[in-house]
């Protein structure tokens, strides 16, 4: 059935979250302006808040599915802070992609660490088919040896490890990437740098090197050594990932952005502006018109998102619906928060309010896990049925 | 519960529509823009696919199923993606009859709905628009006053959906009584009526196979019984919701034709040596019609389903219908980009699209759902 109503349960397990949130907002700019601090694994106020997930104890039939509710929990709580969470949880992208590309035993020994990921790289970062990094397989010790340097890697600090794409055979072209789980305190594995960034200042951003650095031979992902003749498909598979995190991200994005939205209509308010939608576009104020643009803008990116959620819980393939979502999310965030300060004025960018933070923290969502460009490329490919050497 | 599948009988209404779109309105939706009509026999043929007929309650010789805007707003983006202006036309006899039936008395329903459930199509419309600039639905420049127990209606309308034929007229006025959506009144005036004058047909830039026309309401003297919904009125803000919900629908379909009309001919048409569609300022000027297609249908189906709810649609539809204009357009733009200096030259749609698309995006009340 079409729908689009909140039920009562759901209503009320994001309510919850936006709670935390507002408490969580507190906090933000302090940890923006100390980078070089991490905000707490666990605020002074959780006490008073049940952990997210006892929320869920008892659902309905005809509640939201579990998929889509993560994206609005995810989007629910970057409204209250990027960062700063009542409880932060443990996981990072590289626990995505043991769950997607572990096997059982893998996922049973690292599934309670925090796992980053480790793609990028000094010399490329949209097309990780060139990842440069070497991995070779001494069979006197089982031991792979891992080679090469790592950037841009979230939570690479804090992290208790690191999934990382590194290439068995640079001939071999994308066939010959793996990735490989390597643990923090390993020989060989030196986190160099941490980086100072426009926005998302309290996460951590860090590079990495390794150098001979050892690690066992059942440390690959999924286990599967043979490089594949010409398929891609190993590399689809190591793709996959990115059909939940994608929307996902864009998700954090549109959270933040809507908290835009939020401060902006108050504001307007306050100047005398209502915002109402039952007259003609036409017949509006300037400013609510575009407000009208920005919020048309918040909802249709979120509802991509959603889309793609509801087909990965019905367990249908997302692989475009997820770029649609990435794509239209990056996009929409930068617009808004640009958008919100064009309406608001000179106030929007006093560091007294939030709004220019917004503004710094989402314009990530355009770049990492793909990048605008390479999304519409994904979804260029699909539609025109063209493979990648067709379409670059 | 937030969910993106259509039920059963959703998918087969909507294949079916499809295919209809596909045979029998892109086949003759050129043909009817450059007439600027729409022949009788083909909504006879519409009429045969009981649009208005099968959510009208079997008391009144209907098929009586669930009144649905969500399946009203499927059906309309398929026929839409044949051709806009017969989509419009197809489902201009609702406008009347959905009206009577979600808001109109016992009496009402009674005396106008059987005209809606019978073999032959029966013509009627809605007039809302009015000429002059910034129309605004909020601010109706015809003014419905009270006279004895009934009202004279005074003003304008244009932009009157099948006004060439139609037998009855839902006329919306302001009530001066009151302001805002409360003060929107809408009247059953047939087409003979003392006082009605209704002109030619319109010339418009697009939805050309639609023919449209003006009215003049010089002090039409309307019964009580004709004011519809009797002494509670209409619910306006549902009525224009509906409106601009099933606008954004439209376009939803038309940009979607648009999409898949510029897919197969870039990759056909080379240019420097190799299809164009392997440059990527034309492959993401079509990723990007395809990302927009989605938000628009997302947006139409968040307003079809608080209509469905019986919740106010007025943000979303709103929202829905103002996004659909803006990106419709853009879309029907690209469209013509595409193609080049043929997308300029009436042997391909997308010249009649961009007219239907800026035509279509500051309309109201020639749709529903
Ligand atoms: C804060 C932050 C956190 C990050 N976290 C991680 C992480 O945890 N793990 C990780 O591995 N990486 C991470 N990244 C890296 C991120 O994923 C890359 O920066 C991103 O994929 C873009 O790569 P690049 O920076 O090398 O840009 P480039 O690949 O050099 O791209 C530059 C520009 O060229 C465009 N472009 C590239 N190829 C094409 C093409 N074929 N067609 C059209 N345009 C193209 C891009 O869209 C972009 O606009 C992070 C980055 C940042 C800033």
């Amino acid at each position: 059935m079409i729908d689009f109503v909140l039920t009562e349960n759901d209503q009320k397990i994001l309510d919850s979250v936006r709670a935390e949130a507002l408490v969580c907002r507190k906090y933000a700019r302090y940890y923006d302006e100390h980078e070089d601090e991490f905000a707490p694994d666990e605020l002074e106020e959780a006490k008073d808040f049940p952990p997210t997930m006892s929320l869920f104890g008892n659902r309905k039939d005809d509640d939201t599915s579990v998929a889509i509710m993560s994206m609005l929990l995810s989007a629910g709580q970057c409204w209250g802070d990027y960062t700063v969470r009542m409880r932060r949880g443990s996981g990072g992208l590289g626990n995505a992609a043991l769950r997607a590309a572990g096997t059982p035993e893998q996922v049973e020994k690292w599934g309670d660490t925090t796992l980053a990921m480790a793609i990028t790289e000094p010399g490329c970062g949209s097309d990780p088919s060139q990842v440069q990094t070497t991995a070779v397989l001494d069979e006197a010790t089982d031991e792979w040896v891992i080679n090469g340097e790592k950037i841009f890697v979230t939570t690479g600090c804090r992290c208790d490890g690191v999934v990382v794409w590194a290439t068995l055979d640079r001939a071999a072209g994308r066939a010959g990437i793996k990735s490989f789980v390597i643990e923090k305190g390993i020989p060989g594995f030196e986190v160099t740098h941490k980086e100072k960034k426009l926005g998302i200042r309290a996460d951590d951003t860090a590079a990495m090197v390794f150098t001979d650095c050892r690690i066992p031979r059942s440390n690959l992902l999924g286990g599967k050594e043979e490089i594949p003749k010409a398929s891609s498909g190993g590399f689809r598979g190591v793709m996959k990932t990115f059909n939940m995190t994608r929307p996902a991200v864009a998700a954090i994005g549109l959270g933040i952005a809507e908290a835009a939205l939020d401060f902006t209509r108050e504001h307007l308010k306050e100047a005398g502006f209502e915002v109402e939608y039952g007259g003609s576009l036409q017949s509006q104020p300037a400013v609510v018109q575009k407000f009208h643009e920005l919020e048309g803008l918040y909802e249709a990116a979120m509802l991509t998102v959603m889309n793609a959620a509801w087909l990965s819980g019905e367990g249908k393939p997302n692989n475009v619906e997820a770029s649609i979502a990435k794509a239209k999310g990056g996009s929409s965030v930068r617009q808004i928060t640009q958008g919100c300060i064009e309406i608001l004025g000179p106030m929007a960018v006093s560091r007294e309010h939030l709004l220019e933070k917004w503004f710094r923290d989402v314009r990530i969502t355009d770049i990492y896990e793909g990048t605008g460009q390479v999304q519409n490329l994904i979804i260029a490919r699909n539609i025109l049925e063209y493979d990648r050497t067709e379409l670059k | 519960m937030i969910s993106f599948g259509p039920n059963e009988e959703q998918e087969i209404v909507r294949d079916a529509m499809r295919e209809f779109a596909e045979q029998a309105l892109r086949t003759v939706g050129r043909e009817c823009d450059e007439s600027a009509s729409v022949p009788d026999d083909l909504l006879q043929q519409v009429w045969e696919l009981g649009l208005t007929a099968t959510q009208i309650p079997e008391e009144y010789g209907g098929g009586g199923e669930d009144r649905s805007p969500i399946t009203n707003i499927l059906v309309l983006e398929e026929l839409a993606y044949g051709d806009a202006s017969l989509a419009a036309a197809a489902v201009t006899p609702s406008l009347f009859a959905n009206a009577v039936l979600d808001y109109g008395t016992e009496e009402q329903k009674a005396q106008y709905l059987p005209l809606f459930t019978g073999e032959k199509f029966h013509a009627a419309s809605l007039a809302m628009v009015e000429p002059g600039a910034l129309f605004d639905v909020l601010n109706l420049r015809t003014k419905a006053e009270p006279k004895g127990d009934g009202f004279v209606l005074s003003g304008q309308k244009s932009f009157v959906p099948l006004g060439d034929r139609a037998q009855h007229f839902l006329v919306l006025a302001h009530n001066t009584a009151q302001d805002g959506f409360e003060g929107i009144e809408a009247f059953i005036v047939p087409r003979d009526t003392k006082g009605l004058t209704i002109s030619e047909p319109e010339k418009n830039l697009g939805l050309k196979g639609l023919p449209t026309v003006g009215l003049t309401l010089d002090r039409v003297e309307v019964a009580a019984a004709e004011r519809l919904g009797g002494e509670a009125g209409i619910d306006a803000r549902r009525l224009v919701a509906a409106s601009r919900t099933a606008i954004g629908a439209v376009l939803v379909g038309m940009s979607r034709a648009v999409l898949e009309y510029a897919i197969p001919y870039a990759k056909d048409r080379e240019a420097f040596g190799e299809a164009i569609a392997k440059k990527q300022a034309i492959a993401f000027m079509l990723s990007d019609m395809r990302i927009e297609v989605d938000s628009m249908r997302w947006l139409v189906w968040k307003a079809a389903s608080e209509l469905e709810h019986g919740l106010d649609a007025t943000r979303s539809a709103h929202l829905a219908r103002v996004y659909c204009a803006r990106e419709g357009m853009r879309i029907a733009d690209n469209g013509v980009q595409v193609l080049g200096g043929h997308g300029f030259i009436r042997e391909h749609p997308v010249e009649m699209w961009y007219r239907n698309a800026r035509t279509l995006g500051v309309l109201e009340g020639s749709v529903t759902c």
